[in-house]
C-alpha cells in the first residue's frame, strides 16, 4: 500500500470515526428514550401510590407524599394472607419440580432403557401443551381429586416440568463420565452419585431454573383464578384482581398501592440480584 | 447390581429399565394426569353436550365444530383477533427485543439502568402490569390522555373503543415481553467472539453491515427459540384481557383462551369449551410441528 | 378469620362424628357473597349468633365466599362434590342456572302454612319476579339494589340550573345535559352532562331505558327474549344519541368502575349507577349531591338487581330449618336493620314502616328514592343460560355504542343468537 493510499485510508477512518461518534450519541439517546418509555407506566403507578387520591392524576411537584394508600389497601383486603399463600405456592411448586425433574433428567441423561425415546417425547409434549391451556379438564381432575380450592391444586399440574427435565438432562449430559466412574469405584450408589456428583455440578442451572420457576408461579394468574375461591388459598395475583374489580368506584391510588405492594418482593429481589436474574434467564434460554 | 443369571446383558438392561422407570414414575404420573389424559379427555368431551342437573349429556358428534364455523360469530372473531394479535405482537416484541439487546450490549452510558428499565416489566405479574396500564389508558385523567391533551388532541377511550381496544392490549403485551426476549438475545450476543467485530472493522464494514451480515445470521437459532416461545405465549396468556377489558367491547379484544375461560367457567358450558380447546391445541401442535420439520431444517441449529 | 373458619371446620367435623346421637342439633351453613374481613361480615355474624342463641337446636354457620362470581362457583362445585351449603345468597338472575342444575328447593313449596304464605306475599312484587319459574318461587329477596340517578348540585348551579331539580324525562336529561356539558378553549369537553356506564354489564342500566320505554326484555319462562322489539331499538338509539347526536355523554364504552370517580372529579354532572354506591358517594363527593329516580319516558322504570337467598337440596328437616332462619332474617325489623347498616334496599313495605327505618329515611332522604322507584321496577334480565344470553345483549349494546353496528341491526342479530341459545329450553 502506498503512503498516499494510507493517508487516504486514515482520513476515511477519521470520517468514519466522527460518524460513529454521532451514531453513538444517537444510539445512546434512542436507548434512553426507550428506557424511559419502558418504565413510565411504573413511575406513574409509583406516583399514584405515594400521593393522596386527589393527586393521583395531577402532577404537581408540591403534592404531599403519603403512605396512606398502602394502609388503606392493606385494610381493605387480606394482602398479607395472599402473600403468604403465594410464598407457600412457589416454595411447594419449586420443591416438587426440583425433586421430580432431577430424578427424571438423570434417567434420561445417563441410563439406557427400553422406551426412553418414547417417554422423552411424552415429556416434551408438555412444552407445547402446557397445563394452563387445558383449563376445563384439569379443573375436572383437580376437583375429582378433592383438592379444589387448595394451594396444592394450583401447583400440582406444574410439578412435572418438561422444561426443568429438559434443562437438567442437557446439563447432566455434559458431566464427564470419568467423574461418574470414579464415584462408582468409591462405592457410591447410583442415587449417591446423582446427589454427590451431578446435582452439585448443575448448581447454576438449578438456580436459573429456580428463578424462572419462582417468577412464573408468582405471576401466574388464570389457573389460580379458576381453582381458588377463598382467602386462605388465593395467591396475590388473584387477590389483586378480586380487589381491583369492585362493583363500586375504583380508587386508583389504592389500586396502584396494592399493585406495587404485590409485585414488590419480586421487584426488589430483581433490583438486588439483577445480574443473577438476567444470567439465570439467559442460562435457562440457552439450549 | 445383582448377579446376572441368564443372559447378563439382557438382565442388566431389564434392571436398568426398572430403575429408570422408577425414577421417572413421579414425573410420568403427573404428566399423564395433567397433560396427556386431559388432552385426550378434551377431545372426547367435545363430542358431547354439557350435562346439566335437569338434562344429561348427549352425543353430538361434530355439532360443536359445525356450530363454531356456521353459528358462532364470537368464535370467528376471537380467532381473527388472536391471529392479528400474534401477527402484530410477535414481530414487534422480537424486533424491539433485538434492538434492546444490541444497545445494552454496546458500551452505552448508563447500561445498567437501561437493562433494568427494559427488563423490569418482565418481573411484574401480568395482572399487576394490566392494572397499571388500565390507569394509563383511562379516558380523561389517564396519563396517556393527559399527554394527548397537552398537544391539543381529543380524548381517546383506548379500551372502550373497538378500534383501539385490541391494539391497546397488544401494547401491554409487547411492553411486557420485549424485555424478556431481550435476555435471550443478550446471551447469544455475548457468546459472539469480539474478534469477529474487530475483523469486520478491519474489513471496513459499517456497524450496520456488521449487524446485518454477521450478527443476525448468528442469532438465527435464538430468534427461532424466541419465536416459538412468542407464538405459544400469544395463545396462552390472557391475564391482561381478564384484568383490562374482559374481552370487550363486543369481543373486540377477546382472545381464544379468554373465550374458552368464559365458556367453561362463566357459561358453564364445559363441552363447548372443550371443543374450543381442541382448536387451540391444534394451533399449538401445528406450531411445534412446523418448528421441528420446517424451521429446524432451514436454520442451522447449533 | 382463619381461626374462625378452623373452628367452624372443627365444629362441622365434631358434628358429623356426633350426628347419630345428637340429631336434634342442626348446623346450617350459609354461603354469603362478601369478601372476608369486610364490614358486612360482622353484621352477618351478629345475625347468625342472635338466631342460634334464640333457637335451640339450630346453629347458623356463615361462610364468606367473596364476589357473587366466586360464590356461585364455589356453591355449584360444592353441590357437585356432595357437600353443598344449606343456603346461599346468589344473584337473583342466576335462578335459572340453579334451577337447571337442579340445585335449589322451591321456596313456595316449602312454605305451606298460612303464616308462611303471608310472609311470602309481604315482599315488593318487583323483587319476587326474578325468583319465579314454573309458577313456583325459588329465591327470597335479600341483598337487593336498583339503579338511580346521582346529580352534582354545584354543577347544576354553576350552569344556571335549579340545583334541586334533576331531569324527570328523557328529553329533560338531554336538555339539562347540553347545558351541563362544558368545553375548554380548544373545544375539548371538560365536563359531560351525564354518564351511563356501559362496560362489563351494560344490559342492566340499559334495562332502565327499555322499561321506561314500556317494553320487557324476556318472557316469564326465561326461554324467549324480546331484543329486537322496536321499543328496545328506540331505547338503544336514545342511549347512542346521547353521545353521537347530543354530545352530552362521552363517546365509546364508559367504565362502570371509574364512573363514580368521574363524578367526584367533575368530569360528569350526572351519573346512573346502583344504590349500592350511595355510601361511596356520600363519603367521597366533594360537593353537594342529589339522588333521584331515573328519568321517565313512556313510563317510569328501572330494573332490580342484587342477590336472593336460596335453599339448596338436602333433607326436609334441614330445608325447613333453613326456611325458618330465612323468615327470621327477613322480618321487617331485621330487614330495616340490614338496610340501614348496608345501604341495600329493604325488600318489603312493612320494613319501611318500622320506626328505625322511618327515622333513617328522615335523616337521609336519598335512601328512600330506591324504595319509591320500586313501584316502577321490573325483573332484571334473566333467562336459561343466563350469562351467555346476557353477554349476547351486552355485545350488541356495545357494538351500537361504539358505532360498529346500527342499533336495529345489532339487536336483530342479538335476538337471533339468543333465541338460538334458548332453543333447547322451548
Amino acid at each position: 500500500m502506498t503512503s498516499a493510499a494510507l493517508a487516504q485510508g486514515s482520513a476515511a477512518a477519521r470520517i468514519v470515526d466522527a460518524g460513529t461518534r454521532l451514531d453513538h450519541l444517537l444510539v445512546t439517546a434512542g436507548a434512553w428514550l426507550l428506557a424511559v418509555l419502558w418504565i413510565l407506566p411504573l413511575l406513574f403507578a409509583l406516583w399514584a401510590a405515594f400521593h393522596p387520591p386527589l393527586y393521583a392524576a395531577r402532577f404537581d411537584l408540591t403534592a404531599p407524599l403519603t403512605l396512606d394508600n398502602f394502609t388503606r389497601a392493606m385494610a381493605a383486603a387480606p394482602f398479607a394472607r395472599y402473600m403468604l399463600n403465594t410464598l407457600m405456592l412457589v416454595t411447594m411448586t419449586l420443591a416438587g419440580q426440583l425433586v421430580i425433574s432431577t430424578l427424571a433428567a438423570f434417567a434420561f441423561a445417563r441410563l439406557e432403557f427400553w422406551g426412553r425415546d418414547l417417554l422423552f417425547f411424552l415429556v416434551l409434549v408438555q412444552l407445547m401443551i402446557t397445563p394452563d391451556v387445558l383449563l376445563v379438564e384439569n379443573y375436572r381432575i383437580v376437583s375429582s381429586l378433592g383438592i379444589l380450592d387448595t394451594i396444592l391444586a394450583i401447583g400440582l399440574p406444574y410439578m412435572a416440568s418438561a422444561f426443568g427435565i429438559f434443562l437438567l438432562r442437557q446439563t447432566f449430559k455434559t458431566v464427564p463420565k470419568e467423574l461418574d466412574d470414579a464415584a462408582r469405584i468409591e462405592g457410591c450408589t447410583t442415587l449417591g452419585i446423582l446427589l454427590r456428583v451431578y446435582v452439585p455440578l448443575a448448581r447454576p442451572i438449578y438456580v436459573a431454573f429456580g428463578l424462572v420457576s419462582v417468577s412464573f408461579h408468582w405471576n401466574n394468574f388464570l389457573w389460580p383464578l379458576i381453582v381458588t375461591s377463598s382467602v386462605e388459598t388465593r395467591p396475590v395475583t388473584v387477590g389483586l384482581q378480586v380487589f381491583a374489580s369492585v362493583d363500586q368506584g375504583i380508587d386508583w391510588s389504592v389500586i396502584s398501592a396494592a399493585t406495587l405492594f404485590t409485585s414488590a418482593p419480586l421487584l426488589i429481589a430483581f433490583l438486588l440480584f439483577q445480574r443473577q436474574f438476567v444470567q439465570s434467564f439467559m442460562r435457562a434460554g440457552i439450549k | 447390581m445383582a448377579r446376572p443369571v441368564g443372559d447378563p446383558c439382557m438382565d442388566r438392561r431389564l434392571l436398568t429399565t426398572i430403575y429408570a422407570w422408577l425414577l421417572l414414575l413421579p414425573a410420568m404420573v403427573l404428566l399423564v394426569a395433567f397433560t396427556h389424559y386431559p388432552t385426550v379427555a378434551t377431545f372426547w368431551a367435545s363430542f358431547f353436550s354439557t350435562a346439566r342437573g335437569r338434562r344429561p349429556a348427549s352425543f353430538l358428534g361434530l355439532d360443536h365444530y359445525r356450530r363454531m364455523i356456521t353459528d358462532d360469530p364470537v368464535f370467528l372473531q376471537v380467532v381473527w383477533n388472536n391471529f392479528l394479535y400474534a401477527l402484530v405482537t410477535i414481530p414487534l416484541s422480537i424486533g424491539i427485543a433485538l434492538v434492546m439487546a444490541l444497545w445494552v450490549n454496546e458500551r452505552l452510558a448508563g447500561r445498567g439502568f437501561l437493562r433494568m428499565a427494559y427488563f423490569t416489566p418482565t418481573v411484574l405479574p401480568m395482572v399487576a402490569a394490566a392494572n397499571i396500564w388500565l390507569f394509563f389508558y383511562t379516558p380523561g385523567f389517564g396519563l396517556l390522555n393527559q399527554i394527548i391533551a397537552l398537544f391539543g388532541g381529543p380524548d381517546v377511550n383506548f379500551l372502550g373503543s373497538p378500534e383501539t381496544a385490541l391494539w391497546s392490549v397488544m401494547a401491554v403485551s409487547v411492553w411486557k415481553e420485549a424485555g424478556f426476549f431481550m435476555i435471550f438475545y443478550l446471551a447469544a450476543l455475548q457468546s459472539i467472539p469480539p474478534s469477529l467485530k474487530e475483523a469486520a472493522k478491519l474489513e471496513g464494514a459499517s456497524d450496520f453491515h456488521y449487524v446485518r451480515r454477521i450478527v443476525l445470521p448468528l442469532l438465527m437459532p435464538t430468534t427461532l427459540f424466541v419465536l416459538v416461545n412468542a407464538v405459544i405465549g400469544a395463545f396462552r396468556v390472557v391475564d391482561h384481557i381478564v384484568a383490562m377489558t374482559g374481552g370487550g367491547p363486543s369481543n373486540a379484544s377477546s382472545l381464544l383462551l379468554f373465550y374458552i375461560y368464559e365458556t367453561g367457567f362463566k357459561f358453564w358450558d364445559t363441552s363447548y369449551a372443550a371443543a374450543l380447546t381442541v382448536v387451540l391445541l391444534a394451533v399449538l401442535i401445528t406450531v411445534s410441528v412446523l418448528q421441528v420439520t420446517v424451521l429446524d431444517k432451514r436454520i442451522h441449529y447449533r | 378469620m382463619s381461626r374462625k373458619s378452623l373452628l367452624a371446620a372443627t365444629a362441622v367435623v365434631a358434628l358429623i362424628a356426633a350426628a347419630p346421637s345428637a340429631r336434634a342439633e342442626l348446623e346450617l351453613t350459609l354461603n354469603f357473597p362478601v369478601a372476608v374481613g369486610g364490614p358486612i361480615t360482622a353484621i352477618i355474624d351478629e345475625y347468625a349468633k342472635t338466631y342460634s342463641e334464640q333457637t335451640p337446636g339450630v346453629t347458623i354457620l356463615p361462610v364468606y365466599t367473596g364476589s357473587y362470581q366466586d360464590t356461585i362457583t364455589r356453591t355449584v362445585t360444592a353441590f357437585k362434590g356432595g357437600n353443598a351449603p344449606d343456603m346461599a345468597v346468589l344473584l337473583a338472575v342466576d335462578t335459572f342456572t340453579l334451577y337447571d342444575e337442579d340445585m335449589i328447593v322451591a321456596i313456595s313449596e316449602l312454605a305451606q302454612s298460612d303464616e308462611e304464605k303471608a310472609w311470602l306475599a309481604s315482599f315488593y312484587p318487583a323483587f319476587l319476579e326474578n325468583g319465579s319459574i314454573d309458577g313456583q318461587l325459588w329465591g327470597v329477596p335479600f341483598q337487593r339494589s336498583t339503579p338511580v340517578l346521582y346529580w352534582n348540585k354545584e354543577a347544576f348551579a354553576a350552569a344556571g340550573l335549579d340545583p334541586e331539580v334533576p331531569p324527570a324525562t328523557w328529553e329533560e336529561q338531554v336538555e339539562l345535559g347540553k347545558q351541563l356539558t362544558l368545553k375548554d378553549s380548544a373545544g375539548n369537553v371538560t365536563q359531560y352532562g351525564v354518564q351511563i356506564p356501559t362496560s362489563g354489564f351494560p344490559y342492566w342500566l340499559f334495562q332502565g331505558l327499555t322499561t321506561q320505554n314500556d317494553v320487557i326484555l324476556m318472557n316469564q319462562a326465561g326461554n324467549e327474549v324480546n331484543f329486537d322489539d322496536p321499543r328496545v331499538v328506540e331505547a338503544l338509539e336514545y342511549l347512542v344519541d346521547l353521545s353521537t347526536e347530543h354530545g352530552v355523554m362521552a363517546p365509546g364504552i364508559i367504565e362502570w368502575g371509574t364512573t363514580p370517580q368521574d363524578f367526584f372529579q367533575g368530569r360528569t354532572a350526572m351519573m346512573w349507577t346502583t344504590t349500592g354506591n350511595l355510601t361511596n358517594v356520600r363519603n367521597n363527593a366533594p360537593f353537594d349531591f342529589g339522588v333521584a329516580m331515573l328519568p321517565a319516558h313512556v313510563r317510569r322504570g328501572a330494573p332490580t338487581g342484587g342477590g336472593n337467598l336460596f335453599i339448596l337440596h338436602s333433607d326436609p328437616e334441614r330445608e325447613q330449618a333453613s326456611l325458618d332462619f330465612i323468615r327470621w332474617l327477613t322480618t321487617p325489623e331485621n330487614q330495616a336493620d340490614w338496610s340501614i347498616k348496608t345501604g341495600y334496599v329493604a325488600t318489603s313495605p312493612a320494613a319501611w314502616q318500622t320506626p328505625a327505618m322511618q327515622a333513617y329515611a328522615n335523616d337521609f332522604p336519598p335512601a328512600t328514592v330506591a324504595r319509591d322507584q320500586l313501584e316502577f321496577a321490573v325483573a332484571e334480565l334473566s333467562t336459561h343460560e343466563n350469562q351467555r344470553v346476557t353477554k349476547v345483549l351486552n355485545d350488541a349494546l356495545q357494538a351500537a355504542i361504539t358505532g360498529t353496528a346500527e342499533p336495529a341491526a345489532a339487536l336483530a342479530a342479538a335476538q337471533e343468537e339468543a333465541m338460538r341459545i334458548l332453543a333447547p329450553y322451548r
